[in-house]
């Protein structure tokens, strides 16, 4: 069975395991914005967008200013203006959020494409303008195994940690995160306590953009060093799904972005194998593991894993 | 103000403001805005080609602004028309390349029902998760997308594979093609426009005249009061997801059969996503729907000529992305109506 060995050998090699980590952490910053802006009640999918525009400002200022982390700012600041349309037309207007969010999709794609050809001269991609580099951790570097998967890794992925840290520390044991679950749950009462509905709302919103825009920056100028059109590539909808089968914790979110991280590495580690030899034209079929392992997810778990109550629900005072 | 009136302002005056912004965008990247829109309504309507180029560009818009907006009549948001007209089109282009022995009077229609079968089947697949699990169609329906997407691709790669070059599927045969209705130029207008007008006259009835429709529109309007009314919400999710995929599948049918004869990458080239404004900017009516695809069918053939004189195409994406958003936040629009009534 030499499918079999091909197998076992991805799951014994490092690599798979940094793939896996580096695969995830768009994704674990995504669907921690996903989980910001669902807890207070606003359903959020423009992350795919938000990702995108992320992605094309942080190549933009890296290429202007000259440092990355000047871009990795920026990609925040566009990510934060984007969400807060979405926050504006949802919050304020009580729009339908679902269209909202694809609207604003259209827009980041709109945009990125549009600006391609005055800021760089050249439709479809850029070229490469500097990335982040990966920090070496001595005393990690030297270990067997553990060291060949995080001894020398993007301190994107050590970021992506971190802020799942934060973000359960602040959801949970804070009256900031009080306040905002309460809101998600029953804006009613929280208004009768004199919690500031719109304003959490608007909290949640525009901190969901900030993740999206991280995660954005993350994928150009953390991965590759440069932009393509339309490079986030559905993985704002795969975030989606990771918050839901995360069942909106930021915990949760963490695991399950590992599990679509390590199908991806697994899909490409496949492709790549020398013992089974994957044509070119097979290749594709490979590359539809973490979508339909998406259906899959959110088909199973979404019944076990409850919303919160208000989500999706325009609060309207006195209404 | 009236109901009708409302319904048919807020879509025109949102474009009118999409229109306004995007003015502003062009002057900001130092073009000139009516040299820009000159050169968008030329590519539309400027020459005999350029209107038989816009019919045909709207021709699909038509067919997937219909099976958007019958989703939405029916409470489902189908993101999902673009895999779905992928899928029905590779797979009618797959039985109709050898449909050679056939009459046109069967294999027309035989391969439009083949791609509308399999667009039925692939959203009812997001249809039958919602109902069951409660798998939000969103989510399923965009990774149906990339998966119809990746499965294309294999197909002309490798089973469906013709010569070199960019990667297609063969030919389909002769008798299935769509008749000619007009010949400009290299440019040939087929039957096509004819089929989506009457689809979107067949759903109107259907959405109006008949119990089935009745029922859809009432799990969409209110899903609690219809299943305490009888209705089953589960069996009509699935059947509402199906339709709109029929219809999404006939669009790949019109594409495949009228304008490329054979399956190749950019047949769908987000037309299922266009499919989204076109259905908000209509209202979600077959008729409102023809103008809008019109619409946006036009913007989208000007484009070309925009490009010339040095405005991205993607400027169309913006303007339709602001549309979308102003529609579904419509009261922003209601608001600037109902200020300037109060002002006189």
């Amino acid at each position: 069975m030499r499918i079999v060995e091909a197998i076992f050998l991805v799951f014994i090699n490092p690599l798979f395991y940094k793939i896996a980590l580096t695969a995830a952490t768009p994704l674990i910053f995504a669907s921690l914005g996903g989980v910001y802006s669902e807890i207070t009640g606003v359903v959020n999918i423009a992350l795919e967008g938000i990702m995108l525009l992320g992605a094309f400002t942080s190549v933009v200022f890296t290429w202007l200013t000259g440092n990355v982390w000047i871009g990795v700012l920026m990609a925040v600041v566009s990510g934060v203006a984007l969400a807060w349309l979405h926050a504006w037309g949802s919050i304020k207007w009580a729009g339908n959020q679902v269209v909202l969010g694809t609207a604003l999709i259209l827009i980041a794609q709109g945009i990125t494409g549009f600006l391609m050809e005055p800021i760089f001269g050249k439709p479809g991609q850029t070229d490469f303008v500097g990335k982040v580099e990966e920090i070496k951790i001595p005393g990690i570097a030297e270990i067997p195994f553990i060291g060949k998967v995080i001894g020398e890794i993007s301190p994107f992925v050590y970021m992506a940690f971190a802020a799942v840290a934060f973000s359960w520390w602040l959801i949970y044991k804070t009256n900031l995160g009080l306040r905002m679950r309460s809101v998600g749950e029953n804006p009613e009462a929280a208004d009768t306590l004199g919690i500031n509905v719109y304003g959490i709302r608007y909290f949640g919103v525009l901190m969901s953009g900030v993740w999206a825009g991280l995660a954005g920056a993350y994928l150009s100028v953390g991965e590759v060093g440069l932009f393509k059109e339309l490079m986030s590539g559905g993985r704002g909808f795969i975030a989606l799904a990771a918050m839901i089968l995360g069942k909106y914790n930021p915990v949760g979110a963490l695991l399950a972005s590992l599990l679509f991280g390590a199908s991806t590495a697994f899909a490409n580690q496949m492709q790549s194998s020398s013992l089974i030899h994957v044509s070119d034209t097979v290749k594709p079929l490979f590359d539809m593991i973490p979508f339909i392992l998406t259906i899959i997810v959110v088909a199973g778990f979404v019944g076990k894993s409850r919303p919160p109550k208000a989500d999706g629900v325009p609060y309207e005072k006195g209404a | 103000m009236n109901k009708k009136v409302m319904a048919i302002l807020v879509p025109v005056i949102s474009v009118l403001i999409a229109l306004a912004i995007s003015t502003i965008v062009i002057i900001l990247i130092g073009k000139n805005p009516i040299d820009a829109y000159s050169a968008l309504i030329r590519g539309s309507f400027g020459s005999k080609q350029a209107i038989a180029d816009t019919v045909i560009k709207t021709t699909p818009l038509i067919l997937t602004g219909l099976a958007v907006g019958f989703g939405f009549r029916a409470g489902v948001f189908n993101i999902g028309a673009e895999g779905q007209m992928v899928m029905g089109a590779l797979i009618a282009a797959t039985f109709a390349s050898n449909f050679g022995s056939l009459p046109p009077l069967i294999a027309i229609p035989l391969t439009m029902l083949i791609a509308m079968l399999v667009g039925a089947g692939y959203a009812a697949i997001a249809g039958f998760l919602k109902a069951k699990t409660g798998a939000h169609e969103v989510v399923t329906t965009i990774m149906l997308n990339s998966i119809a997407g990746n499965f294309a691709s294999y197909m002309v790669n490798g089973p469906l594979k013709v010569s070199s070059g960019t990667p297609k599927s063969p030919e389909i045969a002769d008798s299935a093609q769509l008749p000619v209705l007009m010949k400009v130029g290299a440019i040939e207008m087929s039957a096509g426009i004819i089929i989506a007008i009457i689809a979107a006259i067949i759903m109107y009835i259907l959405l109006n005249k008949s119990t089935a429709g009745y029922e859809i529109k009432a799990v969409g309007f209110n899903p609690y009061a219809a299943e305490y009314g009888g209705i089953s919400v589960s069996k009509n999710v699935v059947l509402a997801m199906a339709i709109s995929g029929a219809l999404a599948g006939l669009a790949g049918a019109t594409e495949l059969m009228g304008v490329h004869h054979r399956f190749l990458g950019e047949l769908s080239g987000g037309k299922g996503f266009d499919g989204i404004s076109i259905a908000l900017i209509g209202q979600n009516n077959p008729i409102g729907i023809i103008f809008a695809a019109f619409l946006i069918g036009s913007l989208r053939t000007g484009s070309n000529e925009m490009q010339f004189i040095g405005v991205p195409k993607h400027m169309v994406m913006i303007i339709q992305g602001i549309v979308i958003f102003l529609v579904a936040a419509d009261r922003i629009v209601r608001t600037i109506l109902i200020r300037k009534r109060v002002a006189k």
